[in-house]
């Protein structure tokens, strides 16, 4: 393979054009013009051979003896994999904590992903709570237009419920071309919403067609059990999972889904970190639900039985919530539902802190930032811990790494296949090549890798996004700020059209039935008993005046003769009779 | 069978009764034996007993012979908005009776913000007027605070309630937070309490009630469309979780739907101590009688969790209930008349829930479990009295025919066929959900506090004569298997070398980690160390932020080296 001559140029004009001049940038690709030759096209349906034949950052032709200009620079596959770049759904690239940020930004973290096979991430804006969706938005798009070497797009997470949140997020879906929305269930007190309020959440965001993701787990639970942990004296990072045990995690999931259902709203559960999770969400599947579950590299690749190493770092450097769970099988099991379509999208979770910056809690492991790395190791381990493994074929792992993902977040067919007119970003695969991961030769800016000295097999040869060769046998040419912001539009199909046809059926009718007349019991005015939420509708004959004693009474009769009819009425019985002889439930129906 | 006054009841003149040639159904064995009965307790049982003459003598004629049946679950004589439920103690014990049941436990609800224990001598004061048979009560807390706490410790120190039930329904009512589950839990665990719960996710119910009301559906048929069987699995599940992680013994009270059985039957696989309790009507009948044309009897059927509208929930629920996967059966009888059940006529969430099931409770569960062949009589004693008895910590004195043990038994015939309907029913209640079905089995005889009560279809019932029976905390049935986790489930922090490397600067103000954001960091604010520069944790990191190189010296953690660490003490937490 040769190295790409126009590089040279456009790697000199990054530097004169430093600024965003991102027009000039689409200039210098318009010439790219690529026929990647000889390969094996893999989608997430069927694998064939193919040539690919690339411009203008599209894919133009796909298929056999190709008609292309002359000058065209070539790209030999030699009968590897063409794969669809990956997607990476779960990125924290900019979360501030405690006002700091992570080591890893869109530029750093952008390149981990390109080094790993990933050519689009879905990153994560994190207001805090009493801040403004839309400005934070445009914060994080503002950064990642200037820092991003890749395609990105934006999740919005929701720190709190109230009435303007519900005006951005309409403006955010209608304008700004966001189409998923995350919610908490834990973090008391910060970000935790309460059962009413996803309940609303779930409802508005259904209407707008939004994608709902949610952290799964009990928050109230787990401050409860931090608070016990540390009273015991436990205050390292074996804390952390100590106080939010799987079975947190599964309860939370199993909300999550009983609201999506009741709400008929797709849920997306992010992080799934446990089997009990896990296998929640495989009920639920299995039940109709429409509940999506995202795995994370670190959850399929390693456990979490490193919180208790004596390394204070090391173990710090594994914290993240839902925390990795210390069951050593838990790995195998979540790639084993991945395999079989239980689980749908395999994300990262990146959120890299430096160890300085994770010694924050080091008397107190609730203030440990929260993050692991992944990015740049996900598609390898998958390819590793499934393919390789026999657990998964080929078209299931461009499923879970990037068409499914393109599939929910409404990207497809653009990004997630190799299909003439999709958005040329391709991987070409190496399923042999081995590599052990390590800190030292990795992407991204944190000294601890958690996977230090896993050794992996399959990784990418080349990477092309947006028409571009971006990276090539373990050299990175990527540019800063190419990377384009993707919008999406709401209602993906994959998600929502199920519960479209759902609505309809599901329309409850009252039954019709002639007016009770019969006797009322009369209440006190001043109702205790205060039956939930509706309480302002009250029957209106429940605070009716004392009734006037009616004389028909005596011999009414609803079922026939009462063994206590030689029995005087209790005097706590009055009955409101009403005028006009027989009601319409003297029988038993 | 109807009940004739006071007048009738014959003068039993001796306390002294033998039961000859019947066969006794323990829970664990079947044996033919005679049964001598003395001063209301058990004095011997075997062949050929040498009793002193005059004795009363009942011909079983190969009959079983059981202990009575405990109804674990009533509401007599409840206050509701200023009435009370039509059933009384007098009433509801008498049909308790009628039904083979000869001892009841009622639940005590004291209004929020009032005091237990003034709740708790009230019920005591009304029921030691006029129950018929030995009952015993379980406390409701209804709001959970320092004084509540208190009074709950009293309660199981001095008063014999081990049992309290907390609410995860009735939204800004009875209903309980996450965190307050969490403390009472924990509270009763300390102090050899069961913790029973009603699981619904109140919640979600307040917004489909809001929404069902605002689509125009008021009559009963929204009580069910509000409170879909999904939230009541739901809750099990979230109780199941947090009474996991305090480890306390967890009673789920009705049991009404497929999807909360399966939920505590997989959780009864994993090895967590919960105890599931089908009601009467969730194992004799269905929630499509909500969708009746007749208001009346569609607001009969309200209670809640509601009954399953999928006609196929009470076979599976007695099929959990042979499993040994639920383990009691209460009946939750909460009766209301018509005219009470119709204030909710122009709004369903308005209608006082409650059914009918203390006197049919025994029968159906012969004719739709054991006669179906899903139970055998051994089992079927274990449901409807045994387990009861032991989670009470009442066993052997309740719950097994044995020397030493109180005289309430019952003989059972297992071939009569019976049809229920309110017109011949014990309940003062005009409607009985079970209304046209046919059981088959029956009791023949009745005998409570050693006392025949029941006998040719005549109730000889006493008012005033039902005891208290106070119960003892730590039950073994419950707690024995908590007590050893409690043991082994000791959490150990790693014992690790100061961590002594560059700390982050960070800010408090914004957005702190959860709960413990008062416990900052002494090192907050690390002083700018001169030694800095080739300080490198990992080799040769990538260019990162200004704090990689910020302080330095020698650190006690260096990345290469990884010593073993000790998973031993969080797989014993897994185990658990």
């Amino acid at each position: 393979m040769q190295i790409p001559a126009p590089h040279a140029n456009t790697k000199g004009i990054k530097f004169l054009l430093k600024s965003k001049v991102k027009t000039a940038f689409s200039c210098c690709s318009l010439n790219e013009r690529l026929l990647i030759k000889g390969g094996r096209v893999v989608n997430d349906d069927q694998s064939f051979y193919a040539d690919v034949y690339i411009e203008d950052g599209l894919i133009k032709q796909v298929g056999e003896n190709l008609v292309v200009p002359g000058g065209v620079k070539v790209i030999e596959a030699n009968g590897r994999m063409v794969i669809p770049g990956g997607i990476d759904v779960n990125t924290c690239l900019m979360k501030p904590f405690l006002g700091t940020q992570p080591v890893d930004d869109f530029l750093q973290g952008t390149k981990a992903a390109i080094a790993g096979g990933t050519t689009m991430i879905i990153d994560h804006v994190t207001p805090q709570p009493e801040d403004s969706l839309l400005e934070a938005f445009e914060r994080w798009q503002e950064a990642a237009d200037k820092k991003a070497c890749c395609d990105y797009s934006l999740h919005v997470d929701i720190p709190q419920w109230n009435e303007s949140v519900k005006y951005e997020l309409e403006l955010l879906v209608q304008e700004k071309g966001v189409n998923s929305f995350q919610v908490y269930m834990a973090y008391k007190d910060v970000y935790q919403m309460t059962d009413s309020q996803l309940y609303e959440a779930f409802s508005f965001l259904k209407q707008l067609g939004a994608v709902v993701l949610v952290h799964a787990e009990n928050g109230d639970l787990i401050a409860q059990e931090q608070r016990k942990i540390l009273g015991m004296g436990i205050t390292g990072p074996e804390g952390h999972p100590l106080s939010r045990p799987e079975e947190l995690e599964a309860e939370a999931v199993f909300r999550a889904i009983t609201l999506g259902n009741r709400v008929n709203c797709p849920v997306y559960i992010t992080k799934v970190m446990s089997k009990s999770a896990a296998d929640t969400i495989t009920q639920a599947r299995r039940k109709g639900s429409v509940v999506f579950g995202e795995p994370i590299t670190a959850s399929l690749a390693t456990d979490g039985s490193h919180y208790w190493s004596k390394n204070w770092a090391k173990a710090a450097a594994y914290v993240t919530s839902p925390p990795l769970s210390p069951d050593p099988t838990t790995p195998d099991h979540l790639h084993t539902l991945l395999a079989c379509g239980d689980l749908q999208v395999v994300g990262s979770s990146h959120c890299a802190y430096s160890t300085s910056q994770k010694a924050v809690g080091k008397d107190d492991f609730t203030l440990i930032p929260e993050g692991t790395n992944g990015v740049e190791e996900r598609m390898s381990f998958v390819w590793d811990k499934a393919v390789a493994m026999g657990k998964m074929d080929e078209n299931q792992f461009v499923a879970v790494t990037s068409t499914n993902a393109a599939k929910i977040f409404n990207l497809y067919p653009r990004k997630g296949r190799i299909a003439v007119g999709s958005d040329a970003d391709i991987v070409i695969w190496d399923p042999d090549s081995v590599k052990t991961i390590t800190a030292k030769l990795q992407q991204s800016a944190s000294e601890y890798n958690i996977f230090e000295g896993l050794e992996c097999r399959g990784a990418p040869a080349m990477v092309l996004s947006q028409g571009r060769v971006v990276y090539e046998d373990g050299n990175l040419q990527t540019q800063q700020g190419t990377g384009r912001f993707i919008p999406r539009k709401p209602f993906p199909d994959y998600a929502y059209q199920r519960v479209k046809f759902r609505n309809q059926v599901k329309n409850k009718q009252g039954v019709t039935r002639g007016i009770y007349d019969g006797p009322v019991y009369d209440v006190i005015p001043t109702p205790k008993y205060i039956t939930p939420a509706p309480s302002a509708k009250t029957s209106p004959t429940s605070h009716q005046p004392p009734p006037i004693r009616n004389l028909h009474q005596s011999n009414f009769s609803l079922s026939g003769a009462q063994i206590d009819d030689n029995v005087p009425r209790r005097s706590g019985h009055r009955i409101v009779a009403p005028p006009g002889g027989r009601s319409n439930i003297t029988s038993l129906g | 069978m109807s009940y004739q006054g006071k007048k009738n009841i014959p003068k039993i003149t001796s306390d002294r009764l033998l039961i000859k040639g019947g066969r006794i159904v323990n829970d664990d064995q079947s044996f033919h034996a005679d049964i001598y009965m003395e001063d209301g307790l058990i004095k011997q049982i075997g062949d050929n007993l040498i009793v002193p003459g005059g004795v009363k003598t009942i011909e079983a004629n190969g009959k079983m012979v059981i202990p009575g049946g405990i109804d674990i679950h009533t509401h007599f004589q409840m206050p509701y908005r200023g009435t009370t439920t039509v059933d009384d103690f007098n009433q509801g014990s008498k049909a308790a009776l009628a039904g083979g049941t000869t001892m009841i436990v009622d639940h005590v609800i004291p209004e929020p913000g009032t005091s237990l224990m003034e709740a708790y001598d009230q019920w005591r004061q009304w029921a030691d007027e006029k129950t018929c048979c030995d009952y015993s009560l379980h406390v409701d807390i209804t709001h959970w605070n320092d004084s509540v706490k208190q009074e709950v410790d009293n309660l199981i120190k001095e008063k014999g309630v081990n049992s309290f039930h907390v609410y995860m329904a009735y939204k800004d009512y009875y209903q309980m937070s996450n965190s307050e589950l969490y403390e009472v839990f924990t509270f009763l665990a300390e102090r050899g309490g069961i913790a029973q719960v009603h699981a619904e996710n109140g919640e979600i119910i307040a917004e489909e009630q809001a929404r069902m009301l605002q689509m125009g559906i008021t009559g009963p048929e929204g009580h069910v469309l509000s409170r879909p069987e999904e939230l009541e699995a739901e809750a099990v599940f979230r109780a199941i979780t947090i009474a996991s992680q305090t480890n306390c013994p967890l009673y789920v009270t009705r049991v009404m739907s497929k999807s909360a059985a399966d939920i505590i039957s997989q959780a009864r696989k994993k090895g967590n101590v919960v105890f599931g309790e089908p009601i009467t009507a969730s194992l004799g009948t269905d929630g499509t009688h909500y969708w009746s044309k007749n208001w009346a009897k569609a607001a009969s059927f309200v209670t809640s969790p509601p009954l399953s509208p999928d006609p196929t929930t009470p076979d599976y629920l007695n099929t959990l209930l042979s499993s040994g996967d639920l383990s009691v059966t209460g009946s939750a009888h909460c009766t209301f008349s018509v005219a009470q059940k119709a204030i909710g006529k122009d709004d369903f969430t308005q209608i006082p829930e409650g059914v009918n099931g203390v006197e049919e409770r025994m029968a159906l569960i012969w004719d739709k479990a054991v006669t179906t062949g899903k139970m055998d009589e051994n089992m079927f004693v274990a449901v409807t009295s045994t387990n009861a008895a032991k989670i009470l910590n009442l066993y052997p004195r309740k719950g097994r025919i044995a020397v030493g043990s109180d005289a309430d038994l019952v003989i059972w015939d297992t071939d009569s066929i019976r049809t229920i309907t309110a017109k011949t029913h014990n309940s003062a209640a005009e409607y009985n959900v079970f209304e046209g079905m046919e059981l088959r089995g029956a009791p023949l005889v009745v005998i409570c506090q050693g006392k025949i009560v029941l006998e040719d279809g005549n109730l000889h019932a006493t008012s005033g004569v039902g005891r208290f029976i106070p119960c003892s905390p730590f039950p073994d049935f419950a707690y024995k298997r908590v007590k050893a986790r409690k043991q082994l489930a000791v959490l150990r922090a790693v014992p690790r070398g100061m961590y002594d490397g560059p700390v982050s600067e960070f800010s408090m103000s914004r957005g702190g980690t959860p709960s413990a954001s008062a416990r900052t960091s002494p090192t907050k604010q690390p002083v700018r160390n001169l030694h800095q520069s080739g300080f490198s944790l990992a080799g040769n990191p990538a260019p990162c932020g200004d704090l990689c190189n910020s302080t330095g010296g020698m650190s006690t953690i260096f990345l290469k080296d990884i010593p073993s660490f000790g998973v031993s003490v969080m797989v014993v937490k897994g185990a658990v």
